[in-house]
């Protein structure tokens, strides 16, 4: 067995690890070896430390608000509407004008290409045309010689607005048939026959709340105007490419004239995949009006104000079920509120669909989905995108189902289980080909102890007098791919250097998730060469083009398949050429350790790089990457819409406070399936962090929007993510030792989105506590604050 | 020397700046104006610990480390001070501190722009523990680093980097060294802008002199104004180096009394419950609950009163425990209970020309039983929905004293007097704690906000005396806070 196929688990506390024989394999990760010794094993499978580690715990990792500002540099501040919803009468900005450093105001007048963006559904304006749509919209821009100086003035801009009726509750958006996208039904089999046939029935309302995002590197872009109507724009942005066509598209230019650059974003999360290219067009716009370099840098407060969040969610359902908790049919509408306009709501809303099964199989089912416009932000991609809205739903559903018969029910939701061979085809018509929910489950359900915990907590409960605990075991089945097929493909630039060293670059963009570090992996084991001579450079548009979003935690596989290649390019070309020294095939040669073998001979690979330069071989490459297999109608939302599907399954412990409504998740044990590891570490991180977001989503983070459409929770001192007292006291995380059925690099399996839902055990859990406490846990809603939690238990008059 | 000069040493050389503007903030001074961008702004406002430093300064003869948030500190606050970004660790060869080389191979970094604010707060428990040859446990870590948000770790790494300090290399800061050259700093040139006096009858006349200058302790509250709602201060008098403001010394309220504590203003609310919870132990989690660390190590206990806010959690627990102000001004010294000392929202009986000068704290009496409960949404650094705290003295099976203090449920923080009058001179027996929790539910009228619903914290307030009533029978494991992990496991 080697280092790849190692199982690492990962443990925070004591008691029963993620397996039996944890106390081996309980590879804590600060006594691993940061590098491996060079040469010793491949690097793919070690547990490299993030390739800017050491530059970011010195302070000297640079983000776009760090880089040394260009002489000339202004500062831009937006303008926000105050109404949630008006007619724009009126913009006077002369008190602005008049204060000190104040360099001007950039309004939709100053647009030269067209004043809508135009990717999706062209319904959103770079500023206020004649009315705005939420508070907070951006109106405009005051440009002033300081970040400080443009915010003061721009808070002194006169709007003159008359207040229109808003619709601010996504129920009242749908009996309005308010929408920003027509709605979308998918259905399999007779649900009505089916419900009327079913032993049991159940019906039910649920709302879980949106989040914020909260990258603690705020939204920020630096436009720099260069020569010949060229633009250089520093963005931090998961989708560098879509920031170029945006600010293309704004200033009236040809996509080539303008060149993104990322080399790392402060957290992304979703948050930085369109949103972050309003900052460039924005920035970019004052740039051109001033003639002067503009950053844009936004105070956290605007950030919450302007920016969409995740998608708050309603929905209706009605399950039918027989005596063992097997569902018959199921009904579900699924609202959706998208804010004011489309941004990513439809793709969002199609995997709320795709993901309503969760890991279940439904025979008969119809899932409406209604895209709700309503008068706040324009919500938007954030990890899971929509999965989770779709996995909370049914897993819910399947809780209720289980407590209404009495029954375990992690039992009820393993009898719903996609099986192997039968009851294996998806309500969108693809088939699950790599089914592994049972032995997953089985193996957590073991490792942790569910049975005699269960049991034990239930006994615990009987003379707990105020507090009472819950437990629960939740499966994740996520389907890995853009279901925007052309998406899902990948370049890449391999550069070999006369002296050895490599430098990568790929169309990927950096957020913390490690997807360099990954990549610089796998090219140093193409290349055979040790990680450390291997370099990555920033995210250019110039560099790669037309790159997809770094997204749908598709980032590993698309960009390092695309370096693989491009890798592989120039391995092919030193084995021919080594080949032709040596008189062998080229299928002989082979490159690791820092050297390239052959039959005849052993150089290093520094030497035979300055051979092969002096005998004109190529020594770099691009590499392109294309995911094969998927395809789907958009209409129907039908087809093969992902490669392969990431499973995971997570039991996590709860304690609630029945005077107060207060919780604590005490204990959480994960088995997660990431294929065959590229990081263990890495992927330990995305897990146990993916996790921790989730649970925040489900039970702290509340967003509170007050009858005016006013934002309340719009800073950290509001909106509260989860801190240091909230991490478990266990959390325990083991990988699933299998590889990607797949053929993916690497044997790995996508990780970034799939571990943030397996907070929904935390959810699940608490529900658990609630019945136990006679409450009723249908009706807890999410987050599930103090306050949700006492109405659940029927505790608030 | 120029005016408005700020002296500080860093990196082992004196630092000295002119014509830096009174409300200049430290962030600000770091990255605009000295270029080092190490440091990070993430919300400005002191909730997300991103823009962490550390100060020292010489307190008792050594020296006192302290974490700080410098995206709402005031510049000029940390002349005559030793500080340390991010960027100050490493050695001159590149050497990681252990405070980041731990975090290293924690790998307790993802996009890492938290991570210079972690750092910063590890190096102050690293000064602060680990070079006094204290462990740090899991506990300490969450506790002291509460005040640091990540957003892509969920934590376990950081922790873990935290506990581990201790066994790479030590580095322990130079202090005689350092105090040396802290103490030949020559004394400040008066500032026109940024007044900063030392002794109590300065900051008196120049209160007097000033009134329009902006009263500013540690700034917690303060540099919002600033930051957030972009107001300019062209005169600031800062009450934090009036050394009569930063005592505490034992407070004797008269013969049969248990000795309390007579807290000067301006010490700050890490070192004011210390005291407190020196006396009553069971303010620690309380106490830790209270902002995060860098809050507790620049704000100060007279600052969060004076500025009247009704959110505030030291209010509630001092009106229980029965504390007065004593007010200062050029005219002389006068007391007024803390529960009187508020008159509407963000309005205090504070005259013109007047501070907060101490807080006099009656200690523990005899058959004291006293619990503080704090409900928020997150359990570390939120702002109370609803905070009660009470003090009962109980005798015999009667209640001789009822003092209980409310926060989060009206304009001002206040006494519940209408359920004490329920409970003082009774029996304490179910029937008057439930009687209580019913006069404490009818004696205010919160409002729904944000944090919760009026209908939830007028429910939770009574339920809070229900749990007190339990916890006074010794009935134990209602609380979330008594779970550890053996009970989880076992």
């Amino acid at each position: 067995m080697n280092a790849r196929e190692k199982e690492f688990t990962s443990s925070s506390g004591g008691g029963p690890g993620g397996a039996a024989d944890a106390g081996e394999r309980n590879l804590a990760p600060a006594t691993v070896s940061p590098h491996a010794p060079a040469g010793s094993r491949p690097a793919v499978g070690s547990p490299h430390i993030h390739e800017s580690a050491r530059a970011q715990v010195a302070g000297r990792a640079t983000y776009v608000d760090d880089m040394t500002e260009l002489k000339g540099t202004l500062h831009a501040a937006p303008i926000l509407s105050p109404v949630a919803h008006g007619r724009l009468r009126g913009v006077d900005p002369k008190a602005a004008l008049d204060l000190p450093g104040v360099r001007g105001v950039v309004l939709a007048g100053d647009i030269p290409g067209d004043p809508v963006l135009a990717t999706f559904v062209h319904d959103e304006p770079i500023f206020a045309l004649d009315t705005v749509e939420h508070v907070g919209q951006v109106i405009g821009l005051v440009v002033a010689d300081s970040a400080l100086a443009a915010r003061r003035a721009a808070r002194q801009v006169r709007l003159d607005i008359e207040p229109l009726p808003a619709l601010l509750d996504v129920r009242a958006a749908h009996a309005a048939r308010s929408y920003v996208l027509p709605p979308v039904t998918v259905r399999r089999g007779e649900p009505e026959a089916a419900l009327a046939a079913s032993p049991h029935r159940l019906c039910g309302q649920l709302e879980v709340g949106g989040q914020e995002h909260f990258y603690l590197e705020g939204q920020v872009a630096y436009a720099i105007p260069l020569e010949q109507g060229q633009w250089h724009i520093h963005s931090s942005t998961q989708h560098p490419g879509e920031v170029q066509h945006w600010v293309a598209h704004a200033l009236h230019l040809e996509n080539s004239a303008v060149t993104v650059e990322c080399r790392r974003m402060g957290g992304g999360f979703g948050g930085k995949e369109t949103q972050a290219g309003h900052m460039a067009v924005w920035a970019a716009l004052a740039a051109r009006k001033l003639g002067r370099p503009v950053k844009l840098r936004l105070d956290r407060d605007d950030d919450f104000m302007i920016t969409g969040k995740r998608h708050p969610f309603a929905y209706d359902w009605e399950v039918g079920f027989d005596d063992i908790g097997r569902i018959t049919a199921l009904k579900m509408a699924m609202l959706a509120n998208c804010g004011f306009s489309a941004d990513l709501s439809g793709p969002v809303a199609d995997r709320a669909i795709f993901h309503s099964d969760n890991a279940y199989f439904l025979s008969d089912v119809e899932i409406a989905s209604y895209r709700c416009k309503t008068n706040v932000q324009s919500h938007t991609a954030f990890r899971g995108f929509g999965g989770p809205q779709g996995v909370v739903a049914i897993e819910a559903i399947i809780g209720d189902i289980a407590r209404h018969l009495g029954l375990d029910p992690l039992a009820v939701r393993q009898r719903n289980f996609y099986g192997v061979g039968e009851r294996d085809v998806t309500h969108y018509q693809m088939k699950v080909e790599d089914n592994i929910l049972e032995p997953l489950v089985n193996t957590l359900a073991r490792s942790c102890g569910y049975a005699e915990r269960r049991q034990r907590i239930a006994q615990w409960n009987a003379d707990s007098p105020v507090v009472k605990r819950g437990l629960a075991l939740t499966p994740v089945k996520f389907g890995i791919s853009f279901t925007a097929t052309f998406f899902n493909q990948a370049g890449a630039l391999v550069h070999v250097f006369t002296d050895g060293s490599v430098q990568l670059n790929h169309g990927g963009t950096e957020m913390g998730q490690g997807l360099h570090t990954k990549i610089m992996q796998v090219v140093a084991d193409e290349l055979g060469v040790p990680f450390e001579r291997v370099r990555v450079t920033a995210t250019e548009t110039g560099k790669v083009p037309n790159a997809s979003a770094t997204a749908a935690s598709a980032g590993t596989d698309l960009n390092g398949r695309a370096a693989q290649y491009a890798a592989r390019n120039i391995r092919d070309n030193l084995a021919a050429f080594v080949a032709g020294l040596d008189g062998c095939g080229a299928g002989a040669v082979r490159l690791r350790r820092g050297e390239v073998i052959s039959p005849k001979a052993t150089r290093s690979f520094d030497e035979v790089v300055k051979l092969a330069y002096a005998n004109r071989i190529q020594l770099w490459s691009d590499g392109f990457y294309r995911t094969p297999k998927i395809h789907y109608d958009k209409v129907t939302l039908t087809g093969r819409p992902f490669y392969y599907f990431s499973y995971g399954a997570a039991c996590s412990e709860v304690a609630i406070d029945t005077l107060t409504g207060e919780s604590r998740v005490l204990a959480v044990d994960i088995l997660h399936d990431v294929g065959t590891s590229i990081n263990p570490a890495i992927d330990v991180g995305q897990i146990e962090g993916g996790f921790i977001q989730g649970m925040g989503w489900l039970t702290c983070e509340q967003l509170v929007w007050n009858e005016q459409g006013v934002l309340t929770t719009h800073a950290p001192s509001t909106y509260k993510i989860p801190a240091t007292g909230d991490l478990p006291t266990r959390l325990a995380v083991a990988l699933w030792p299998e590889a990607n059925r797949e053929d993916n690099v690497g044997g790995s399996k996508a990780v970034g989105e799939p571990p943030f839902m397996l907070a929904i055990s935390v959810w699940e859990a608490i529900r658990e506590a609630v019945a136990a406490a006679g409450g009723d846990a249908s009706r807890l809603v999410a987050p599930a604050t103090p306050e949700h939690v006492l109405r659940a238990l029927g505790g608030v008059g | 020397m120029e005016a408005n000069t700020i002296r500080f040493i860093r990196r082992g050389e004196l630092v000295t700046l002119g014509n830096v503007p009174p409300d200049r903030t430290l962030l600000d001074l770091l990255r605009e104006d000295l270029g080092c961008t190490g440091t990070k702004e993430g919300c400005g406002e002191g909730d997300c610990g991103a823009c962490t430093v550390v100060l020292a300064e010489p307190e008792g003869g050594r020296l006192r480390f302290r974490a700080i948030n410098s995206c709402i500190r005031l510049a000029h606050s940390i002349d005559g001070m030793a500080l340390w970004t991010v960027e100050d660790l490493a050695g001159p060869d590149g050497s990681l501190h252990p405070a980041q080389e731990s975090l290293v191979q924690a790998h307790g970094s993802q996009c890492g722009f938290c991570t210079p604010g972690f750092v910063m707060s590890l190096f102050g428990m690293y000064q602060n523990h680990v070079v006094r040859g204290e462990p740090i446990t899991r506990e300490r870590a969450q506790a002291e680093l509460s005040g640091n948000l990540c957003r892509c770790t969920g934590y376990r790494p950081i922790l873990d980097a935290a506990t581990r300090m201790a066994e790479f290399p030590a580095v322990p800061v130079d202090e005689a060294a350092l105090l040396e050259r802290l103490s030949a700093l020559a004394p400040q040139v008066p500032s026109t802008g940024y007044l900063a006096p030392t002794r109590l009858a300065d900051l008196l006349a120049l209160r007097a002199e000033h009134p329009q200058a902006q009263l500013v302790a540690g700034c917690t509250d303060a540099g919002l104004w600033i930051t957030k709602l972009h107001r300019q201060y062209p005169r600031v008098l800062d009450v934090t180096r009036v050394q009569e403001l930063r005592r505490i010394d034992p407070w004797h309220p008269g013969p049969d009394q248990p000795a309390g504590l007579a807290i000067g203003a301006a010490v700050t609310l890490a070192d004011a419950f210390d005291a407190l919870v020196a006396q009553r132990p069971q303010l620690q989690t309380f106490a830790e609950r209270f902002a995060g660390l860098p809050v507790r190590n620049s704000g100060t206990l007279g600052g969060n009163i004076a500025n009247g806010s009704p959110i505030g959690d030291s209010m509630p627990l001092l009106i229980a425990l029965g504390a007065r102000l004593v007010l200062a001004s050029a005219r002389g010294e006068r007391e007024v209970a803390l529960e009187d000392f508020y008159t509407g929202y963000r309005q205090t009986v504070l005259a013109a020309d007047e501070v907060v000068a101490r807080i006099e704290v009656p200690g523990p009496a005899e058959g004291e039983f006293l619990r503080a409960y704090k409900i928020s949404k997150r359990y570390d650094d939120d702002i109370s929905a609803v905070c009660l705290v009470v003090q009962l003295g109980l005798s015999d099976g009667h209640v001789a004293r009822a003092r209980i203090g409310a926060g989060g449920v009206a304009a001002t923080p206040v006494r519940a007097r209408q359920a004490e009058a329920q409970l003082a001179g009774r029996p304490w027996t179910e029937e008057a704690a439930h009687a209580a929790a019913d006069a404490l539910r009818a004696e205010f009228s919160p409002i729904s906000d944000m944090r919760a619903s009026a209908a939830y914290r007028r429910q939770v307030l009574g339920n809070l005396m229900r749990r007190l009533w339990l916890e006074s029978q010794g009935v134990r494991g209602i609380n979330l806070e008594s779970f550890r992990i053996e009970e989880v496991t076992e």
